[in-house]
């Protein structure tokens, strides 16, 4: 209880007699002594990654244009599906656009195996298709709501409803926050539009604010309010934070309250983001054969240039990168065909992925980054006729892939039944990648918990087994 | 106390309190690993020495009694007394007065004993803090009362509160019974803040403004006993009190100006944000500002409570429509509704009740005795209202109240009729009128003007008459009426009168079905597997409403303020408490159950509960009560002295520094740079914001900055988008309005620092600060200085203080190479950026 920690941090204080102003700031000269001391001290188990990349392709990928090679869903092209395979599920638009066009809807691409591995990717992904033996594959993913804005949620935080924790938070409030200059939960966004739901999909719910992810722009400032105001050069705002931090330090004596030591050293990590944060944004010390790597300008906002601000997140300590790439979502109404409106999201992030793993690996920071790549559902097998052909929600069998920190390179894990309608083996619900996750990251997902409105949370509530057979 | 808990949820529960400190704030959180890290384990025990009645007894009560106590005497054996504990049941005396070791209570609770079974049975084990305590009182001689009421395996809370007699010798019941409690452990009380310090507090915990000059002044002069009483009296008096304590309630209620869920567009509900600050400052009694709030909607015109408007009653109701309404196609409408019914469950037991009923959705509550019959019977109140959850155009229309008179929507109904006719009359009068010259003018085109029209229009005029379609027909008729004088002039006359139609503001309320909906339990809480039918009904284990009342929402809502609840009146002022003090006397002010901790002062609270009821639910009595009260009067600073004896400030020694909610900042930085348009209620406003904020959300929406002194309205009336709430609301803070908040967290972060260092929106502030602080031709920087301080933070700067902003200033004018009173710009900044001027001292 908190008795004991506050008392705690008093004695602290008293002993040291440093005051936590100085506490704070020699720690954090030294980020690495005291990442270690917290992960140690919090992490339940060796922990296989530590930090997370994790892409997330709103509006619902279609597995079966990409990963999945069903051959028999393409023989019974046209036909209806068969009532087993709908018994007891609930689709989304049920009542006008699905019951009377479920028919089975095969792919139109070509699947090839690659690598050594002989992994089946699509024609459509020719980058992917160069990486997959660093990729494990999981075929049986599973979720429980089939609409976009829950179901985002329930991807991120466990939970369909608004005000939970995500992710992010959880890992950065478990593991504390490593860079001593950037936040610890980096969001980015690309794409026609942002994520159904915005904040909340980020969101630290009930944890404190500050482990909430932080938007990057890919326009201006990269984070809210970080440029000083107009008119104000560096050697003022240093001039001001001066006189702050020593009429908060007169005021600390004044009341003995270690918050405001706390305060000052927010400042001064206020400072320091200043400059970290454009730097980091600021991409005119990679190489042109980085830049052609990844397929992006220098400074046209695009996902393989957000792909490339993630890797440099990643080597600068940032512990939560969550990249949003909008909308594939395929109904088949305009802009949103399986045919040419989708290849084109898919061109949109296939050459940012795989260079993305190829970078980190290039670098050695795959060993200890956990990238992650899905939507929240996949598609039915069925077509979706509106204007033109697409596929609807799916959330019973739909693929995510997962590279680096501790899990297997070139696996597949996971099988879905003939039409790829149902997972068969392995099933992946979505609380079992998130125990598997927490896991990767050397947290017990039934022991991180947190207390609000007298219950224990937890991201995975009372759900979640670990996906051995995705681990390493 | 400390409840006893797993070494690991421990760990983790203390790890979370050190993130969000009570008394406000918090560390960068590698910080708070880093000494957690090093401390945990360390000794729990703040208080010197154990007694029986205080500590013991209640650990016995809570852990033991049920199966040793009046009902059952498992063993044999009681524990609701010590008397009885110590005659024993068949394994003999429970202790041995100076020998713990060996005493049988002490051996079953660490698991030593070699045929009993570790106690509690079956359940988790007392946490260690909890056993060293039973084994320090038994150490000491294990001292107890001759006489003493047995412990009742009821929860305390759910027993009602008895009003305890004041303990003798202070002048005031809150300070009898703190200082009471301080004296058995030979504390002594801080002395009382200075006026200053004293004054600024007041003003920020009641109104949420600092003092002007002349309110300081005013304060300061009067030194006639009774100056502070009588502040605390115009404060109360104050129309601002609605709004500071009405953004209280509002986090309770959920309350934003939008349908939340992703598609998220705006709703017009402020009238309930104004009806609170206008019922707060009536002091409406809270029962019946309960009672209006779960089912004003009920009530009959008679029934209504003298002065209430019906309106009022309606627009009340908005509380529990609060909750989100999803716009999106393709999904379960039912499934919204529930999770709308689902949310006012939760959100009535923590708020009214201080209960955790949500726990009891899928399965018997794990801790309290509640089954999950009791939860859908409850859930049964709110399952009658037309489907609020998921928006049609139909529903939306009928679930508002139109904020207008009967005879008011009377003549505008009137009107409309009228206009719906006149439309009929347009036309008739058209054809009749203007019919006959449609030929001519078709003959009169000229191949320019027919080259401006649309291709079908084009092509309509191109075929002949009586080859025409009914469409092409329509289409040239159109196009010659409306293009003809006459019919254009008439034409305006109506849509002038159409637009003259009144247009009532509304707001969202809750609309009873006639017929109440049948409520199933759902199997593990979910809906689509309905099971037994249930009645409406108050969870079991409290007490019935005395008289038989209506099985619906009214019903509920008479339940939960009757006298015979022993819930309600703690819970309020446990909450009240709560935000004067920042920590409640029960700690978990959202969990009177089982699982929450013990108040720290049990007599205390009980004597505010039934105070509180018996001055007829009076808000602002209670609130005179604690703040006239030395106990909040006391100095914040911290003691060197308490730091090991009572760090977290549980007996209440002293006040302690609290960060002020988002709101609060930014109306403190409006007041201090004279920018504060005082203006109360209405629409919500939209204060500039950075933007490019939608881009990261599904519907970029526009954020129209509004005009004039609407940009410098307090923060209550900021329009709050779910979605993106303004970012200088949730830097600090503000809840997200997803769910009920009934405590807000303090966090202290980097990205508040940035906010208050750039945001456009406080260099703004610091611009027209500077701008007050060079005005004035004779004043001398001291003077200015003097005046900056005064507007900030209510308080003249120390000479430590003065002398650094001396240095500030003349290294500021060296870098100007013509320095004016821009100067002052940077001042204020600085002052703008000071921790105290975002503290509550």
């Amino acid at each position: 209880m908190s008795l004991e920690s506050d008392q705690t941090r008093r004695h602290f204080f008293s002993r040291c007699g440093l005051g936590i102003g100085g506490m704070a700031l020699a720690s954090l000269m030294d980020p690495g002594a005291m990442a270690a001391t917290s992960a140690s001290r919090l992490a339940h188990l060796l922990p296989r990654a530590r930090r997370v990349i994790y892409l997330f392709m709103a509006g619902g990928p279609s597995q079966l244009e990409l990963f999945e090679h069903k051959p028999k869903l393409n023989a019974l092209s046209g036909q209806p599906i068969p009532d087993s395979f709908l018994e007891g599920k609930r689709f989304a638009f049920m009542d006008s656009s699905f019951k009377n066009r479920s028919t089975l809807l095969g792919s139109r691409r070509t699947f090839r195996q690659h690598g050594r591995s002989g992994m089946w990717v699509s024609d459509w992904m020719p980058h992917m298709a160069g990486v997959v033996d660093e990729v494990t594959f999981v075929r049986s993913c599973a979720a429980d709501l089939f609409n976009h804005a829950p179901a985002k949620l329930f991807m991120n935080a466990g939970s369909g409803q608004f005000g939970r924790p995500s992710l992010g938070a959880w890992v950065n409030y478990a593991l504390g926050v490593e860079s001593n200059e950037l936040p610890g939960f980096v969001v980015l966004q690309s794409g026609p539009r942002g994520p159904r739901g915005g904040a909340v999909n980020w969101t630290s719910g009930f944890l404190p604010s500050s482990f909430q992810g932080v938007p990057f722009r890919s326009a201006g400032a990269p984070i809210l309010n970080l440029a000083s105001p107009e008119g104000v050069d560096v050697a003022q705002q240093r001039r001001l934070l001066h006189a702050v931090r020593d009429l908060n330090l007169s005021r600390q004596v004044e009341t003995g309250d270690p918050e405001i030591s706390t305060r000052i050293a927010n400042y001064e990590l206020a400072a320091r983001m200043q400059v970290a944060a454009p730097e980091l944004a600021d991409l005119k010390g990679e190489s042109e054969a980085t830049l052609k790597l990844y397929g992006c300008d220098r400074d046209k906002p695009s996902f393989a240039r957000n792909c490339l601000l993630a890797r440099r997140m990643a080597e600068r300590g940032v512990r939560f990168v969550q990249l949003y790439h909008a909308d594939w979502d395929s109904h088949g109404g305009p802009g949103q065909n399986i045919e040419e409106d989708l290849a084109k999201v898919v061109h949109e992030v296939d050459q940012g992925c795989a260079a993305l793993i190829q970078d980190l690996k290039a670098r050695g920071l795959l060993d200890d980054t956990l990238v992650i790549w899905g939507g929240e559902f996949g598609r039915t097998p069925m077509g979706e006729v509106r204007e033109k052909t697409g596929r609807n929600h799916h959330i019973d069998a739909f693929t995510m892939w997962f590279a680096g920190g501790g899990v297997k390179a070139g696996a597949v894990v996971g099988t879905t039944d003939e039409l790829g309608f149902n997972a068969v083996e392995d099933r992946a619900h979505v609380h079992d990648l998130h125990a598997t996750i927490l896991h990767l990251l050397g947290l017990d997902h039934k022991r991180l918990t947190f207390r609000f409105q007298g219950r224990e949370f937890r991201l995975t509530d009372v759900h979640g087994e670990i996906l051995t057979p995705l681990l390493a | 106390m400390s409840v006893r808990l797993h070494p690991a949820r421990a760990f983790w529960r203390a790890a979370c309190d050190t993130v969000c400190l009570p008394h406000g704030g918090r560390l960068p959180a590698s910080l708070v690993w880093l000494l957690c890290g090093l401390f945990t384990g360390s000794t729990e025990r703040v208080w010197a020495a154990v007694d029986y009645l205080r500590d013991v007894k209640p650990l016995l009560t809570q852990e033991c009694v049920k199966c040793h106590g009046a009902t059952q005497q498992k063993g044999g054996l009681r524990l609701d007394t010590a008397t009885a504990a110590l005659q024993g049941g068949k394994h003999g005396t429970l202790w041995r007065a100076r020998d713990a070791g060996s005493s049988l209570l002490v051996q079953v609770l660490e698991d030593r004993h070699t045929e009993i079974s570790r106690m509690p049975y079956k359940r988790a084990p007392l946490d260690s803090s909890a056993v060293a305590l039973i084994r320090d009182w038994i150490q000491a001689g294990a001292a107890h009362p001759a006489q003493e009421e047995p412990g009742s395996d009821q929860h305390w809370a759910f027993q009602a509160p008895r009003r305890p007699s004041v303990p003798r010798g202070f002048p005031h019941p809150i300070d009898a019974f703190t200082r009471q409690r301080l004296a058995t452990d030979a504390i002594l009380p801080s002395s009382e803040a200075d006026s200053e310090t004293l004054l600024r507090r007041v003003f920020l915990d009641l109104i949420g403004l600092p003092p002007t000059r002349d309110e300081r002044q005013l304060f300061l002069a009067d030194r006639s006993p009774g100056a502070y009483e009588r502040l605390v009296d115009r404060l109360l008096a104050s129309p601002h009190y609605g709004e500071r304590w009405g953004r209280w309630w509002l986090d309770a209620a959920r309350y934003a100006d939008s349908n939340g869920y992703s598609v998220d567009l705006p709703r017009s509900i402020w009238p309930f944000r104004d009806w609170v600050v206008r019922a707060l400052n009536s002091d409406m009694p809270f029962d019946r500002f309960t009672l209006l709030q779960i089912a004003g909607d009920l009530l009959q015109k008679e029934e209504l409570p003298p002065g209430v408007d019906p309106n009022d009653a309606l627009v009340a109701t908005g509380f529990h429509r609060n909750t989100q309404i999803n716009h999106e196609g393709g999904v379960d409408a039912e499934q919204f509704r529930i999770e709308s019914v689902v949310d006012r469950v939760s959100t009535t037991a923590t708020v009214w009740l201080g209960l955790t009923l949500a726990c009891a959705q899928c399965h018997d509550h794990k801790f309290d005795p509640f089954t999950q019959r009791d939860y859908y019977r409850f859930f049964a109140y709110f399952n009658s209202t037309e489907n609020d959850g998921h928006a049609t155009a139909a529903n939306e229309a009928l679930n508002v109240v139109e904020l207008a008179t009967p005879a008011e929507k009377a003549k505008r109904d009137a009107l409309r009729a009228s206009q719906t006719l006149e439309d009929a009359d347009l036309e008739s009068w058209a054809s009749q009128a203007l019919r006959r010259r449609q030929v001519a003018w078709e003959g009169a085109l000229e191949a320019p003007a027919k080259a401006k029209f649309s291709l079908p229009l084009q092509e309509a005029l191109s075929t002949p008459v009586p080859l025409r379609s009914s469409g092409a027909s329509n289409r040239v008729w159109a196009a010659f009426r409306d293009q003809h004088p006459e019919f254009q002039a008439r034409r305006q006359t109506l849509l002038g009168q159409r637009k003259a139609l009144p247009k009532f503001t509304t707001s969202l309320v809750m609309k009873e079905l006639p017929r109440p909906r049948e409520t199933r339990i759902f199997l593990k809480g979910d809906f689509t597997r309905p099971g037994e039918r249930v009645e409406p009904g108050t969870p079991a284990v409290l007490p019935a409403s005395p008289s038989p009342s209506s099985t619906n929402r009214l019903g509920l809502a008479r339940w939960i303020t009757a006298p015979e609840n022993p819930l309600v009146a703690r819970v309020l002022v446990n909450r009240v408490w709560l935000q004067l003090f920042g920590r409640g006397l029960v700690e978990t002010e959202n969990d009177f159950g089982s699982q929450g901790s013990l108040p720290s002062h049990p007599e205390l609270l009980d004597w505010l509960a039934t105070e509180f009821v018996r001055t007829g639910w009076s808000l602002k009595r209670l609130q005179r009560i604690v703040v006239t009260s030395a106990t909040y009067r006391r100095s914040s600073q911290e003691r060197g002295d308490l730091m090991d004896r009572d760090p977290t400030n549980r007996l209440l020694a002293r006040q302690s520094r609290l960060r002020l909610d988002a709101e609060l900042i930014r109306d403190q930085m409006l007041e201090a740079s004279g920018l504060l348009d005082r203006t109360m209620g209405g629409p919500p406003v939209f204060p500039p914001q950075p933007s490019g904020l939608g881009a990261f959300t599904q519907s970029d929406r526009p954020w129209v900055v509004s005009k004039g002194s609407d940009r410098y309205r307090r923060a209550l009336y900021t329009h709050l988008q779910r979605s993106t709430l303004h970012p200088a609301l949730t830097v600090f803070d503000a809840p997200d309005a997803f769910q009920t908040c009934t405590r807000r967290l303090r966090s202290n972060t980097p990205l508040q620092a940035l906010t208050l260092l750039n945001d456009p929106a406080f260099t703004e502030f610091a611009q027209s600060l500077g701008r007050r602080l060079a005005a004035g031709e004779d004043l001398s920087d001291s003077q200015r200085i003097e005046l900056g301080f005064q507007l900030c933070l209510a308080r003249s700067p120390t000479p430590v203080e003065e002398e650094r902003l001396v240095a500030f200033l003349a290294t500021e004018r060296a870098q100007i190479p013509d320095p004016g009173p821009g100067v002052w710009t940077r001042v204020g900044r600085v002052l703008l950026n000071l921790d105290e001027l975002i503290t509550r001292e």
